[in-house]
């Protein structure tokens, strides 16, 4: 059991390194952008909540877990979207499509 | 009952979120890391849904029914100028999404969280529960203030610092009685009612203009709360993911910070913008030497014919919604012969990198846009600095005068330019609360009214020249 924690510890702290990484290679024109975008994939708690609101075992749980649903996916759809709809504005030259 | 498979899918999931990430290092393959980044996202939901052994639907379809609706349909309307809100927004639900599910988890009849589970497992219930409330609830709040739900100001009372700390005791302390006692539920709804007022109580002390660093922080926290869940549930998509968007989180919040020449320290606890400062002999004196008002005619003229404008944009352009109008008296200078530019302090807005995306929206190339380390050395040979509704990112004192709070922000230095032209309201000074030498400087001329109607006018008197 304690070796599974530290593995979990491990690659925690292995993936901010690879975030510090790949984010401080994003330019100052596109940190809006990202922090919508990081913001969708945060919604990555859409796994634990489908799990919780499908596994059926107690009443609580469930709709705890259709809360989750309901909330990581506004987080998911929307952050992606919002996303989506601000990179299509950025044009190197005016009428350009990227 | 997760397989070795899904664990590979997440696996390939966490990969395309590090790709579309990487994308975002240029405008030019941004949308399509957008992309790469959403389809890790459908691999991870169609894995979970396929593979872990889903038994009841009902709640899982009404869930991603409504959800996945209220989230298309807040990205098509909201306005690009709502965008802090936005984010703050979603932040908050990532969150709350966080902290529910490490509750489902922990009031579930399962044996491997809650009663009977390792006191480590229940460890981070506890802190996903923390975190994950704190960010919705601060969230919430950062929400208000940018809405103008609420006020604006800092809100501070006596003792504040002392009490949040007693707060912040009290849920640490709630998180370690749920890992000694997880079979008592009231300890458990007490966390969760401490921890949702604690983000209430640390966001409202901090000014709407320092909310670029508070969405970022929590843009950080929503990531981490992710990562905890992630522990609960023994998942390593989760915990790589939300550590990449907490570290995302810290970095721009790093970045925020550096910009104002602020400790992120003064930034949560400073109280900065609570009240107006007092006006010192300095700014009576400044007061006193009065300001130069043009009309939009002379002001039409000194645009046209200057060789380099350079437009800086700040909240005010964003309030007044005038990034169409901005754009439309650049294109009418351009074709007299007018190389402008624009120039970006990277606090411009209520988040970072705010302003690129408004003039984005009105269709301004994006290789106009100049960072303020890049912009700066220009303004000397710059005949036209054009400054639209920006006061605290372009004031002087910030490099001259040692008793001004603004002292040793970097500034973008427009008064270095030939001729000033500042578009203002009022002479209302900015969220630091001081005056701004710019305005009363020899080469400054000031064209007062909302920024949008300025520039309507300003390009009638363009066209006329």
């Amino acid at each position: 059991m304690a070796g599974e924690l530290v593995t979990l510890i491990v690659i925690f702290v292995l993936a901010m390194f690879v975030g510090f990484e790949v984010i401080t290679k994003v330019p100052p024109t596109l940190h809006t952008p990202l922090m919508s975008g990081s913001n969708a994939i945060s919604g990555i708690s859409i796994i634990g909540a489908l799990i919780a609101a499908g596994r059926g075992d107690a009443r609580t749980s469930e709709i705890l877990g259709l809360l989750a649903v309901i909330f990581a996916m506004i987080n998911v759809v929307g952050g992606f979207l919002v996303t989506d709809r601000m990179l299509r504005m950025f044009r190197k030259k005016p009428g350009d499509r990227p | 009952m997760i397989t070795a498979f899904t664990e590979l899918l997440y696996l390939l999931a966490a990969v395309l979120f590090i790709v579309g990430l990487k994308r975002l290092s240029s405008p030019a393959t941004a949308r399509g890391g957008n992309v790469i980044g959403s389809a890790g996202m459908v691999i991870a939901i169609v894995a979970t849904l396929a593979l872990s052994g889903i038994l009841t639907w009902r709640m899982i379809l009404l869930g991603v029914v409504i959800g996945s609706a209220t989230g298309a349909v807040l990205a098509q309307r909201v306005q690009m100028t709502a965008m802090p809100q936005m984010v703050a927004l979603l932040n908050g639900f990532g969150g709350a999404a966080s902290a529910l599910v490490a509750s489902a988890e922990f009031l579930s009849p399962l044996p491997t969280v809650g009663v009977g589970a390792p006191p480590h497992v229940n460890l981070t219930v506890g802190l996903s529960v923390l975190v994950g409330a704190v960010t919705f609830s601060g969230s919430l709040v950062a929400f208000g203030k940018l809405q103008e739900l609420l006020t604006g100001r800092a809100v501070v009372y006596p003792l504040q610092k002392v009490s949040n700390a007693l707060f912040l005791a009290a849920t640490l302390a709630g998180v370690v009685w749920l890992v000694v006692q997880p079979e008592n539920r009231v300890v458990f709804a007490v966390l969760a009612a401490l921890s949702l007022l604690l983000g209430v109580l640390v966001v409202i002390p901090i000014g709407g203009a320092d909310m670029p660093v508070v969405i970022s922080l929590l843009n950080s926290y929503s990531g981490i709360a992710a990562a905890m869940t992630g522990f609960v549930i023994a998942n390593h998509g989760l915990i790589i993911t939300g550590a990449l968007v907490g570290a995302s989180g810290i970095i721009l919040t790093q970045i925020m910070c550096k910009a104002m020449n602020r400790s992120l320290a003064n930034v949560l606890f400073g109280g900065f913008g609570a009240t107006a400062a007092v006006g010192g002999e300095r700014e009576k004196a400044l007061a006193a030497r009065g300001v130069r008002s043009v009309t939009p005619e002379d002001a039409a003229t000194m645009l046209a014919y200057a060789n380099q404008a350079v437009v800086v944009p700040g909240y005010g352009l964003a309030v007044a919604q005038a990034q169409h109008e901005v754009r439309e008296l650049a294109d009418l200078l351009e074709k007299k012969g007018v190389t402008v530019k624009y120039a970006i302090h990277p606090v411009a807005g209520r988040m970072p990198g705010h302003m690129n995306v408004l003039l984005a929206e009105a269709n301004v190339p994006y290789d106009k846009l100049v960072e303020m380390d890049e912009i700066n050395p220009q303004f000397s040979h710059t005949d036209v600095a054009l400054v639209i509704g920006a006061n605290d990112v372009v004031n002087p004192a910030a490099r001259s005068n040692q008793t001004s709070p603004l002292y040793g922000m970097p500034i973008l230095d427009v008064d270095r330019a030939r001729n000033v032209i500042v578009l203002k309201r009022s002479m209302r000074p900015g969220f630091a609360g001081v005056e701004n030498e710019l305005f009363y400087d020899a080469r400054t001329s000031m064209l007062f009214g909302d920024a949008k109607e300025s520039l309507k006018k300003l390009v009638q008197e363009v066209k006329a020249v």
